[in-house]
């Protein structure tokens, strides 16, 4: 909707907004307070609690979606921006896979990148734009590519490890 | 916090304007939501500019230059193979804005438009001789960048007022740009200090410096100098620099400032000199230009703007 659709005359805009989306391939509907960002209306009304809450800021990557092909900060997002948008989660990657995780996620288990596994959601849906938009990057470029995303256990090694390993994975027809 | 997603440029000065001064424009809400989260600001009105069909398009070439529009992202700015041949300043200043991420939404003409004085993109488009045009209830007006900026996050654009378009003019044959930022980490850092510099064909020189005052601020032009005499280029740094005004922070004390503000702008000076004749040959590692993928120069810092 559009906010005009209820404001009255001395009053523009909405103090509640409905917003209409596709999520995961799937149409979603919610209702949210203009401050909502989309990272908490994921989490807290649509229930995919995979993608996490850690700076809020802009600072971490933990809370990286795919928005309309394009990988950003859920926190640095109204929940009422993503009217129409077609948005992907890390629910979204394995959802048709046998195990439920996709061949990223897959790596980065076999990499042994995954220790706490706290910002490992946001790591793969950064490393998944990134094999999107350069399917064949270098270490430097993975490095560049994935600089938004911090690791408190600091296992940068491995998950650039895993990066390379899926990249090579895909690069097999 | 009332939420307002208007469709023509009309709605939107409208919206701003019955609120000069509890609403607030979100565009690639990079700063917005962060400032939000603070509580730094609490507009009573946050009104949504991406919906407006009538807004300038992002990226428009034409023969006499390219016109940015709101929505244009700083990863726009970067993958835009004329933007990279025309104003190298301007995509390596915008390539170390925030993280992937960041870019993929953070607005170009919101990066001036706050007004920081530590805006990445601001000092190159300075020197680059962009200029705005600013939308109110009572219409347009089109100023210079330069005279853009009155105070730290204090612009031309008041409030109820709303920049619609950015312009910069093509660079004339044979000359060049370059952007050098110092961070005191790489990554998530405001700039230390930045210069965005241009030389012209003949060699007369134009910087747009940062955080070195209270805005961002144009030196020169000054005439064209002898490249390799180091005493004509110490003399063409002092006049580039000598509007600027350096103050101690948490980043740098005032002396260190001042010190590298000069040696950024010989940097500056000296890459977009040699640059001249090799137009549009960034380096590979800002990424090819055909290619849509960010890829930044790892040794050089970010910064969420
Ligand atoms: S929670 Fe969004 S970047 Fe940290
Ligand atoms: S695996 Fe623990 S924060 Fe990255």
């Amino acid at each position: 909707m559009t906010a005009s659709d209820v404001q009255s005359p001395d009053d523009i805009g909405s103090d509640q907004v409905n917003v209409t989306c596709t999520v995961n391939g799937k149409p979603a509907a919610f209702s949210v307070p203009p401050h909502r960002t989309l990272m908490d209306a994921l989490r807290y009304q649509l229930g995919l609690t995979g993608t996490k809450t850690c700076c809020a800021e802009g600072e971490c990557g933990a809370c990286t979606v795919i928005i309309d092909g394009a990988g950003v900060n859920s926190c640095l997002m109204l929940a009422a921006e993503a009217e129409g948008r077609d948005i992907v989660t890390i629910e979204g990657l394995g959802a048709e896979k046998p195990r439920g995780i996709c061949d990223l996620q897959e790596s980065f288990l076999e990499a042994g990148a995954v220790q706490c596994g706290f910002c490992i959601p946001g790591q793969v849906m950064a490393a998944e734009y990134l094999l999107r938009t350069n399917p064949d990057p270098s270490v430097e470029e993975i490095r560049e590519g994935m600089s938004g995303n911090l690791c408190r256990c600091a296992g940068y090694q491995r998950i650039v490890a895993a990066v390379q390993m899926t990249a090579q994975k895909r690069a097999i027809p | 916090m009332r939420y307002y997603r208007p469709v023509t440029t009309v709605e939107a000065v409208a919206a701003l304007a019955s609120e000069p001064q509890t609403s607030r424009i979100l565009v690639g809400g990079t700063d917005l939501l962060v400032a939000l989260r603070h509580k730094a600001v609490q507009p009573k009105l946050v009104v949504d500019i991406k919906g407006v069909q009538d807004l300038s398009a992002p990226i428009t070439v034409d023969d006499e230059g390219i016109t940015f529009g709101p929505t244009a992202t700083m990863s726009d700015v970067v993958a835009h193979p004329v933007v990279r041949e025309w104003f190298p300043a301007l995509v390596e200043a915008a390539v170390v804005v925030g993280s992937v991420a960041i870019r993929n939404r953070a607005s170009l003409i919101a990066n001036s438009a706050n007004g920081s004085p530590a805006a990445d993109t601001s000092p190159p488009l300075v020197a680059l001789s962009a200029s705005v045009t600013i939308a109110s209830v009572s219409g347009e007006r089109t100023v210079p960048l330069r005279e853009f900026f009155l105070a730290s996050r204090s612009t031309l654009c008041g409030p109820g007022e709303m920049v619609i378009s950015m312009r910069v003019p093509r660079p004339a044959p044979g000359s060049s740009s370059a952007f050098e930022r110092m961070t005191r980490r790489r990554g998530v850092d405001l700039a230390t200090c930045s210069v965005g510099a241009v030389v012209d064909g003949n060699g007369a020189m134009t910087v747009g410096l940062g955080a070195v005052g209270p805005t961002t601020l144009q030196g020169g032009p000054v005439a064209p100098v002898d490249l390799s005499s180091q005493d004509e280029m110490q003399r063409a740094i002092e006049a580039l620099v000598a509007t600027a005004t350096p103050i101690a922070d948490v980043r740098a004390g005032k002396p260190y400032r001042t010190a590298m503000i000069r040696v950024l702008t010989r940097r500056a000076l000296l890459r977009a000199a040699g640059r001249r004749n090799d137009r549009g040959a960034l380096p590979d590692v800002l990424g090819g230009s055909s290619s849509s993928t960010i890829q930044a120069d790892p040794t050089i810092g970010r910064r969420s703007s």
